[in-house]
């Protein structure tokens, strides 16, 4: 069974089709990558699947339930992690308190008004473990806002795999990288392919043919077509609607 | 961490200066400074409970003085039966036990019901329907003719409590002193909790925490209602202080100076909504005894300040005192 599979999504807004009868599966573990010309409806997919956006019809099935109707809360809990193509971070927090959160979202509720949240050894030694991971230990207790471009979207892989999801959505994380920050990039991501699915949306042809077990190409909101790198690269809709324009 | 630790020292300043002054006070037989050192921190206390939705979860509430005229009402309310009888049996009473847990109580239901509506909105509708919902509380008030509508309530009888007595007004002092240090405390410690990271946390960036997996509403509605309870029990203070209750205290005006009081402060910081209360009180009856006619017109400096401060010093007076260079 695939972990997530989307049945004949569609979605509009007024009159501008930005999701039209869209189906694609997400298998475990697999690196599954969305291309497609800008303002082919890839962010308004990852709204629907993460919850911020509900479909008109079709359905989204994950681990064949079928959550399109779920409140975003309760779908992060289902094991699906989103990271925002605008660096979506709380500024104001530490680097360390902002992967912290992430974990604490883990741990049930977080009514728990007494102990200190900094004090609390597991979260803490965890968040630097993560942090550890995307080369930015040494930056734990800065302020978010004080990190660069290419370390804010480090730090988002590190919160989505605080997360510890299944299923990661991964929304650009090359946006606004340079040549020698998006090779890190890669790096980073090819650690972590194989141990959760991942679905990546990416303008960086070079990093998703570098990394996608397959890839579905988006224009104007319907994929026309899914395959492996060599496939899609042969396939001539493919080159005629996107590659060839490049 | 120096951030910190020169908050430190500020608190220290002024907690210090307010245990100390009072009893000078006292001695030296000015008892008009006394009085005001009181209102301002029973004040102090609102505005802490306030900053607590305010700085750290970012929500702008335009309806605190409701909670506080409940908590007078609470206080007033039960002297009323108990001197001129009326109302169930249990409520006429002097009894501080009765009276503080039923303002705490009866502000925190009101926090509760409202805040679980306002809090469906954000931005400027936020503002307003707080406001809307505090301007309810006043007309209500107003039109009850048993607790004397809008001509007020005298408290013939202060709350009685074993341990203090609200007719000394020393006593009295300490009293909210003590209430002062222990919400401050309070306030502290939910912040660093977990549950104030998630508090803190949406309000830096709520779709992310919901994407994280966190219910921000019962978060929110979770803080609103400890906010409204703390600041039931300052309205419970302030009866027993003015003995004199009217549904003034609950105008929107009222509101209006608690939340000076936060952002003069610093809304980022526990203890600068007291920074703030000592500065708002303190100037505001500097300039209104002002030889004529500025005495007159100290609302016109009083504002130019305010706005100077709003302006030009992000953060409130706090950080402007402990501002480093890495700042």
């Amino acid at each position: 069974m695939a972990l997530l599979e989307i049945r004949n999504l569609n979605k509009s807004y007024g009159g501008i089709k930005a999701t039209d009868d869209l189906s694609l599966t997400v298998e475990p573990g697999e690196l599954h990558a969305i291309i497609g010309p800008n303002g082919a409806g890839k962010t308004t997919l990852i709204s629907q699947l993460s919850g911020l956006a509900r479909p008109d019809t079709g359905s989204i099935l994950y681990k064949g339930r079928d959550i399109s109707s779920g409140a975003a809360h309760r779908r992060a809990h289902l094991g699906i992690a989103r990271s925002f193509q605008i660096t979506s971070l709380i500024m104001e927090m530490t680097v360390a308190d902002n992967v912290a959160l992430a974990l604490q979202a883990r741990e049930g509720h977080s009514f728990r008004f007494i102990r200190p949240a900094r004090k609390v050894r597991h979260l803490r030694d965890r968040a630097l473990e993560l942090l550890a991971q995307v080369g930015l230990e040494d930056k734990a207790d800065r302020p978010t806002h004080a990190l660069s471009h290419g370390e804010h979207r480090h730090m988002e892989i590190a919160i989505a795999l605080a997360a510890e999801a299944e299923l990661m959505l991964l929304d650009e994380p090359m946006a606004g990288l340079g040549t020698e920050e998006s090779g890190q990039m890669v790096e980073l991501l090819r650690g972590i392919k194989g141990r959760h699915a991942i679905l990546l949306i990416e303008h960086d042809m070079d990093a998703v043919f570098a990394l996608a077990d397959r890839i579905s190409v988006l224009v104007y909101g319907h994929i026309i077509a899914t395959g492996s790198p060599d496939e899609i690269r042969g396939n001539e809709a493919v080159q005629h609607a996107y590659l060839g324009e490049e | 961490m120096t951030m910190l630790r020169g908050r430190g020292w500020i608190t220290a300043i002024i907690m210090i200066l307010l245990a100390v002054l009072p009893p000078i006070f006292v001695a030296t037989g000015n008892a008009f400074w006394l009085d005001l050192a009181t209102r301002l921190v029973i004040l102090a206390i609102a505005a802490v409970s306030l900053n607590l939705i305010l700085g750290y979860g970012g929500l702008v509430s335009f309806g605190h003085a409701a909670l506080l005229g409940i908590g007078a009402y609470a206080v007033g309310i039960p002297a009323h039966h108990w001197l001129y009888g009326g109302g169930p049996e249990w409520l006429q009473t002097t009894s501080g036990w009765l009276q503080f847990p039923l303002a705490i109580l009866a502000a925190a239901l009101f926090a509760l019901v409202t805040g679980a509506i306002c809090l469906r909105t954000r931005g400027v509708y936020f503002i307003m329907i707080t406001m809307a919902f505090a301007q309810m509380m006043y007309y209500l008030i107003v039109s009850i003719e048993e607790y004397g509508g809008d001509d007020g309530l005298v408290i013939d009888q202060r709350s009685e409590l074993p341990f203090v007595d609200f007719s000394d007004p020393l006593q009295q002092y300490f009293f909210c002193f003590v209430s002062l240090v222990i919400v401050l405390l309070l306030v502290r410690m939910i912040v660093n909790s977990r549950f104030g990271m998630v508090l803190q946390g949406a309000k830096g960036n709520e779709e992310r925490m919901r994407t994280l997996g966190y219910n921000v509403y019962a978060y929110r509605l979770t803080a609103y209602v400890i906010s409204g309870a703390m600041c039931g029990f300052a309205g419970a203070l302030l009866g027993n202080f003015t003995t004199f209750i009217s549904p003034e205290m609950m105008d929107w005006q009222r509101s209006g100076e608690l939340m000076f009081m936060v952002i003069l402060g610093g809304a980022s910081t526990t203890v600068g909504p007291v920074l703030g209360a000592v500065v708002f009180i303190v100037l505001e009856h500097l300039l209104s005894s002002l030889p004529e006619p500025l005495g007159v017109y100290w609302h016109l400096p009083f504002g130019l300040l305010l706005i100077i401060v709003v302006l030009f010093v992000r953060g409130g007076l706090t950080t402007l005192l402990t501002r480093r260079g890495d700042r």
